[in-house]
């Protein structure tokens, strides 16, 4: 079977592929926002002395990370309505859902980046602070924090690379994202080649501009010369994506 | 209790254990308004958990440490009192993401409060005098260690400080640069303030101490002036430390 062109050209320019992109990147980006709203707070709560409280908290990390993140849609899409009356109600939609369990699931595994890079300062810096008479916000504020970003940032960025293709997973609670369109496609049409290769240039350009966007944010978080030098050039990430896919 | 306006660090009574580890054992020491005092003894002696109690950077276990009359209780009131005396560190601890000068001007504006024109005025008045003003700009990493000792010693002094505390300023330089931050402290010892130093240059103890605490297993030994701590220390452990450092 030949490479349609015109098949392939038309689904790469459908309304409905652009659509399902669309929902693809802003559930993405959506989960991903609140996942880091989460994990900042949360990372900085588990690198506190052990307690009772603090152990139960990174059971609840552990679990959210441990379980398939199939199994959470699944199970928020599915069970909570079951529990929860109000989410019996119209408003809750797949998208919704998955934003939920996605959210949930990335708060997980972005406290885990969060905590190790709070953990990769050095613990004079925090004494520099205090010396100086500055209170431990200040500190957090201006010293531990900035340090911790730059620290955080690429795995942060990796970890949206992979988000972005699990959003993919939100098709089994019938969310119309950009995988859910293709394979709605290739169903009716058996075109299969087409319809996957249009799908994979959409997945294709979202992740090269993230990277793109990722490698000027951490050029303008350097600050020193020597820093900046040992960054991986762009082909190296590329690659560690495609190792990652 | 008799209360002397020229004391400016007191320490009473002071204990502090890790665990089981005793690491002060019932500290009394006064170190007076202007005073210089450096603070020697073997490894794992106790000479960096006092001088980091004395800012409260560590907290004592029992005991009283006022600082300049004042004995500080709560955060908000340490905060306030480690305003008054400055730190620097064994491993500088920079600020590595803001340039020389930012590293100056962060507390002073703020902690102190204080405008940032008159703070980066201050900052580059306090880095001229530790010969480094054309540095301002530079990232720490960008600094030679002498150099970035001799930030940090300037970014302590833009809280304008009564006190400071140096933990063993040269120990992690290389030799070559040692000779170029003990200048600067020399000159800030003529300047009157309180220093308070751990370090074992012992040329710089001659030159600019006027007594010498000696500490062992978390105790202070002896206290003397340098004269007769170099030349007859009274307490043999003591001997036996100075005996050793010829080496
Ligand atoms: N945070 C800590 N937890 C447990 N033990 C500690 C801690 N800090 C210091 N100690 C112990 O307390 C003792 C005194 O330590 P301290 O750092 O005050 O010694 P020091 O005289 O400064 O030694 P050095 O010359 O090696 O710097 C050491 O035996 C050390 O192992
Ligand atoms: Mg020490």
């Amino acid at each position: 079977m030949a490479f349609d062109a015109s098949v392939f050209l038309d689904a790469l320019f459908s309304t409905a592929f652009l659509n399902g992109a669309l929902i693809t990147v802003s559930l993405a980006l959506l989960s991903h926002a609140v996942g880091i709203a989460i994990s900042i707070p949360a990372a900085l709560y588990i690198s506190g002395p052990p307690s009772m409280l603090r152990g139960l908290t990174k059971v609840v990390l552990g679990v959210l990370r441990g379980a398939p993140t199939l199994l959470q849609l699944l199970f928020v899409w599915n069970a909570l309505p079951q529990f929860f009356p109000i989410f019996r109600e119209p408003w809750f939609s797949p998208f919704l859902a998955a934003w939920i369990a996605l959210s949930l699931n990335e708060a997980a595994y972005q406290t885990e980046i969060n905590r190790a890079a709070l953990g990769a300062i050095d613990p004079g810096q925090q004494s520099a602070g205090t010396a100086l008479g500055m209170t431990r916000f200040q500190i957090l504020r201006f010293v531990t924090l900035p340090q911790a970003i730059r620290v955080a940032l690429p795995p942060t960025a990796n970890e949206f690379i992979t988000l972005l293709k699990i959003t993919s997973l939100a098709s089994v609670i019938s969310l119309s994202e950009l995988m859910s369109v293709t394979s709605r496609a290739v169903a009716t049409t058996f075109q299969f080649t087409e319809y996957y290769a249009a799908a994979l240039v959409y997945y294709l350009v979202m992740v090269y501009v993230l990277i793109f966007l990722q490698a000027r944010l951490e050029r303008r978080l350097v600050w020193n010369t020597s820093v900046s030098e040992s960054e991986p050039s762009m082909v190296q990430k590329a690659l560690a994506f495609a190792r990652r896919s | 209790m008799v209360q002397h306006m020229s004391e400016m660090i007191r320490i009473e009574n002071v204990s502090k254990r890790y665990a089981d580890f005793v690491a002060l054992n019932n500290v009394n020491l006064t170190i007076e308004a202007g005073a210089k005092v450096v603070i020697c003894g073997p490894s794992g002696s106790g000479k960096s958990t006092l001088i980091r109690c004395m800012n409260y950077l560590a907290p004592h276990d029992s005991g009283t440490i006022a600082i300049d009359g004042v004995e500080p209780k709560g955060r908000r009131n340490i905060e306030k009192v480690r305003r008054e005396v400055g730190m620097v560190f064994q491993n500088f601890n920079l600020f590595p993401h803001l340039t020389v000068l930012e590293n100056c001007i962060l507390a002073p504006v703020q902690v102190r409060k204080l405008p940032r024109a008159r703070a980066e005025a201050l900052a580059r008045q306090f880095l001229a005098r530790v010969h480094i003003a054309e540095q301002a700009n530079k990232y720490p990493s960008q600094l030679s260690g002498g150099q970035q000792q001799r930030v940090a010693i300037a970014r302590a002094l833009c809280m304008e400080p009564k006190a400071m505390l140096f933990d063993e300023p040269t120990s992690a330089l290389d030799p070559e640069m040692v000779g170029e931050v003990l200048d600067v402290m020399v000159e800030l010892a003529g300047d009157g303030i309180t220093m308070v130093c751990v370090t074992h240059e012992m040329a710089f103890a001659r030159k600019v101490a006027d007594s010498i605490v000696f500490m062992d297993k978390g105790q202070i030994v002896e206290v003397a002036p340098p004269e007769q701590f170099f030349t007859a220390a009274s307490s043999a452990r003591a001997r036996t430390f100075l005996s050793q450092l010829q080496y």
